[in-house]
């Protein structure tokens, strides 16, 4: 039992914070300390300084060109980027389609896509949930049919994916779609590489309750696809899928983002005044950021508690991370709204856009708080519901 | 980072897994509660004999210098047996004169499993502010004289010496003028009152009435005996969270082994989604509580005062939360069986709930961890 870290860890630690240091933009950081909105060319160009450095795709092996890090030096990298405040790697391309062109993807596929997904050449989406198909995702009625013509063997696509987060950036979509529709729900699903700049393909926005445009409905009308673009075999694309779920990590919980906004929030509650004292102090505010405080500690111990069995495979203690790591996020988004009081009802976009450097509202701290707080109620609906994470506890950890 | 027990600290849960399930199993400890000694002379030779008592004693005083871990470990698996013997209470004794240093000789004893110890702390106003001293030492010649009435002395009536804080100065609530005596439970002027608690576990009401002890008897410098105080209570709810997190354990296998096996309309009752759910959420702020007891255990090995406070209080105040949902919930979908005495749920929920009324509650804990400098520091950066 020992909780510190190796000095080898705490030497990564410094190297680490060193780059960030000299590396992370300083009007990338602001957008992200301060809740502003990122745009495509945020996201890229972040991506692009890490690709350089090496360290994009941290959970990849040495020989697809990840870093050949430990568990531990993983978990201190997310928790330094976090602290400093980076934008987030989209982990559509590193951390889910490429997992699986890894295990399953002929060789030209890992010739082709996984190079493109290091340096950002391709911006993947995803494409699993269907109007029909939520947490039932096997029910999905998106089909595939193969065919072959002079041009060659290829699928012909019809069908309709949503919720599909930044797909108006997308190159290329990965798909679950029905190639058997005979056979038990689960066993009919093959997995497949889309261009998203094929024929046929339309993209339309849906705008979310803080008026963002963060996900999408992608429309699939006799979109012509390579057979070549299939992965693995198909109707396997279940199991295939299941991999992909199987390898979230421990950084679902999002630790080191909380705890950077923890401090944030008591940095804003020790401003705000109630009765002429800090906020921060008022017993009844205070206990609710007190409690928040403990889950958290609590919920980073987890975290290093399943990291410290890494050599197991990841398994569905991922589940508990999950639910608590979302729950303490919305509830850090909650109260900071609380704390910003009527200061955060003003809704100044062209603010949150970047396109002015001040709140018209005079109040940049508290101006992105309650579009934070609305936008934040999707982390316990995304990646499989906190319901489908209390079935999976239930199911796989408990036995019932 | 290792999260993993030590070799010899499996080992001796293993021993002490063998022992209960062999000695202590729910008859066996339905016989000793229910005796009018309320502890078993027998359990105590054999937890003295596996080492548990001289495991937290120095190593001068012939024990094997046992950190909060291997306490962790120990406590743990007493929670899992529901063991009620004077153990918690010893302990938490020898820890008070561990860290006052001059009664090698009482620890020595303790170590050999010859001597209990319980602390005479809480008194009627007190609460779960242990600073809130009533009972007085007053100098008398060489000596002193102690007055007054402590509460809920846990095993206090099975102890051949009492720990007890005094006021020998300043305020009744207040950090200095606090003295600590140890003090024979035969002393002339000690009346103990013994009685049952729900748990199964004795306590009892400690007056001391014109008690005279000599100079050695002071843990401590009189007067100046709040740091050493607070360490020791700190040391002391630190084991219930990890004896907490043992008696959820076994409640928790024990609720999860009824819905599989308890049919209703046809199916055992853990198909039914709304008792998977409450089953997931158990299981959720169990393994928060564990993270949170052993966090607590490395930070009281660890010895550093703010960071041991902190942790120490957040732990009891997480411990506390799961305690209450863990319990209450396990009793619920144990249904009408689960109010009953006849199985060990019953039991599990009772002392878990008087875990929670025992050295600080979740309230108290929490507003000591928002008093601590950590908390608020932060915010006045900001202001």
């Amino acid at each position: 039992m020992d909780l510190n870290y190796t000095s080898e860890d705490l030497a990564f630690r410094d190297q680490v914070r060193a780059f960030l240091e000299a590396e992370l933009p300083s009007d990338l950081q602001h957008k992200v300390l301060n809740h502003l909105r990122l745009g495509k060319d945020d996201y890229v160009r972040w991506h692009k300084i890490l690709a350089r450095q090496g360290w994009v795709a941290p959970g990849w092996p040495k020989e697809y060109g990840g870093p050949g890090w430990t568990p531990a030096q993983r978990h201190i990298f997310d928790e330094e980027c976090a602290r400093a405040g980076t934008p987030q790697i989209m982990p559509f391309g590193v951390n889910m389609v490429a997992p699986v062109i890894m295990a399953f993807g002929s060789q030209a596929q890992k010739d082709h896509y996984l190079p493109r997904i290091l340096s950002c050449e391709d911006w993947w989406c995803q494409g699993y949930s269907e109007p029909g198909a939520g947490s039932d995702l096997a029910s999905l009625k998106t089909t595939a049919v193969r065919g072959r013509d002079d041009e060659g063997d290829h699928y012909i696509v019809n069908g309709q994916k949503t919720w599909t987060t930044l797909a108006q950036h997308a190159d290329m979509i990965f798909c679950l779609v029905r190639t058997d529709p005979g056979v038990r729900k689960q066993e009919g699903i093959s997995f497949l590489l889309i261009d998203m700049h094929s024929p046929g393909i339309t993209v339309r926005p849906i705008i979310m309750l803080d008026e963002d445009h963060e996900v999408n409905e992608v429309f699939f009308d006799n979109v012509r696809v390579p057979a070549a673009n299939l992965v693995g075999q198909e109707n396997r694309g279940w199991t295939y899928a299941k991999y992909l779920l199987g390898h979230e990590r421990t950084g679902i919980a999002a630790v080191g983002r909380s705890k950077r906004e923890l401090a944030r929030l008591k940095r804003l509650a020790g401003r705000e005044r109630k009765d002429g004292r800090p906020l921060i102090e008022d017993p009844l505010f205070g206990a609710r950021v007190a409690e928040l405080e403990i889950e958290l500690m609590a919920l980073e111990t987890t975290v290093l508690r399943v990291l410290a069995q890494a050599d197991k495979a990841p398994g569905p203690e991922a589940s508990v991370l999950k639910v608590r790591g979302t729950e303490i996020q919305q509830r850090l988004t909650e109260l900071m709204a609380e704390a910003a009081g009527p200061m955060a009802l003003p809704f100044d976009e062209a603010y949150l856009e970047g396109e002015r450097e001040h709140s018209v509202f005079d109040d940049d701290f508290a101006a992105p708080l309650l579009s934070h707080y609305l936008n934040y109620r999707k982390t316990s609906i995304y990646g499989g519901s906190n319901e489908i994470q209390r079935n999976i506890i239930s199911q796989m950890i408990l036995g019932l | 980072m290792d999260f993993a027990f030590k070799e010899e600290q499996l080992q001796l849960a293993d021993a002490l897994k063998r022992w209960i399930a062999r000695d202590y199993g729910f008859e066996a400890r339905r016989e000793i509660v229910r005796s009018p000694a309320g502890t078993s002379e027998q359990a105590w030779a054999t937890m003295a004999e596996l080492g548990l008592t001289a495991l937290p004693v120095p190593e001068e005083q012939g024990g094997f210098a046992g950190d909060a871990v291997d306490m962790f470990v120990v406590m743990q698996e007493l929670g899992r047996g529901l063991v009620v013997e004077p153990y918690f209470a010893t302990v938490l004794g020898a820890e008070f004169l561990r860290l006052g240093g001059a009664h090698g000789a009482l620890l020595e004893r303790v170590a050999a499993g010859q001597l209990k110890l319980a602390c005479a702390l809480g008194e009627r106003q007190s609460r779960h502010d242990m600073r809130d001293i009533a009972t007085r030492a007053e100098r008398d010649g060489e000596g002193w004289r102690l007055g007054g009435e402590k509460k809920v002395v846990l095993h206090g009536a099975q102890a051949g010496m009492l720990v007890v804080s005094a006021r020998c100065a300043g305020e009744q609530r207040g950090e200095d003028g606090i003295a600590l005596f140890v003090v024979p439970a035969d002393a002339e002027g000690v009346r103990v009152t013994e009685y049952r608690m729900l748990d199964g576990q004795r306590a009892a009401d400690v007056h001391l009435d014109g008690v005279r002890v000599g100079t050695a008897a002071a843990i401590g410098q009189p007067g100046a005996g709040w740091p050493l105080l607070e360490a020791a209570l700190d040391y002391g709810a630190g084991l219930l969270c990890a004896e907490a997190v043992g008696a959820m354990d076994a409640l928790f296998a024990a609720t999860l082994e009824y819905l599989k096996t308890r049919q209703q309309f046809g199916v055992p009752i853990g198909k039914f989604q709304a008792l998977q759910h409450r089953m997931a959420d158990m299981y959720i702020h169990l393994e928060q509580a564990r993270s949170m007891a052993l966090l607590a255990a490395v930070r009281l090995r660890g010895g550093e005062a703010a960071a041991r406070r902190q942790a120490v209080s957040a732990a009891k105040y997480r411990v506390g939360q799961a305690a209450r949902f863990v319990g209450q919930q396990a009793v619920q979908l144990h249904g009408g069986m689960g109010v009953t005495d006849e199985l060990p749920a019953a039991h599990y929920f009772k002392r878990l709930s008087t875990i929670e009324l025992t050295l600080g509650d979740a309230d108290h804990h929490l507003a000591r961890f928002m008093a601590q400098p950590g908390f608020t520091g932060l915010a006045a950066e900001a202001a």
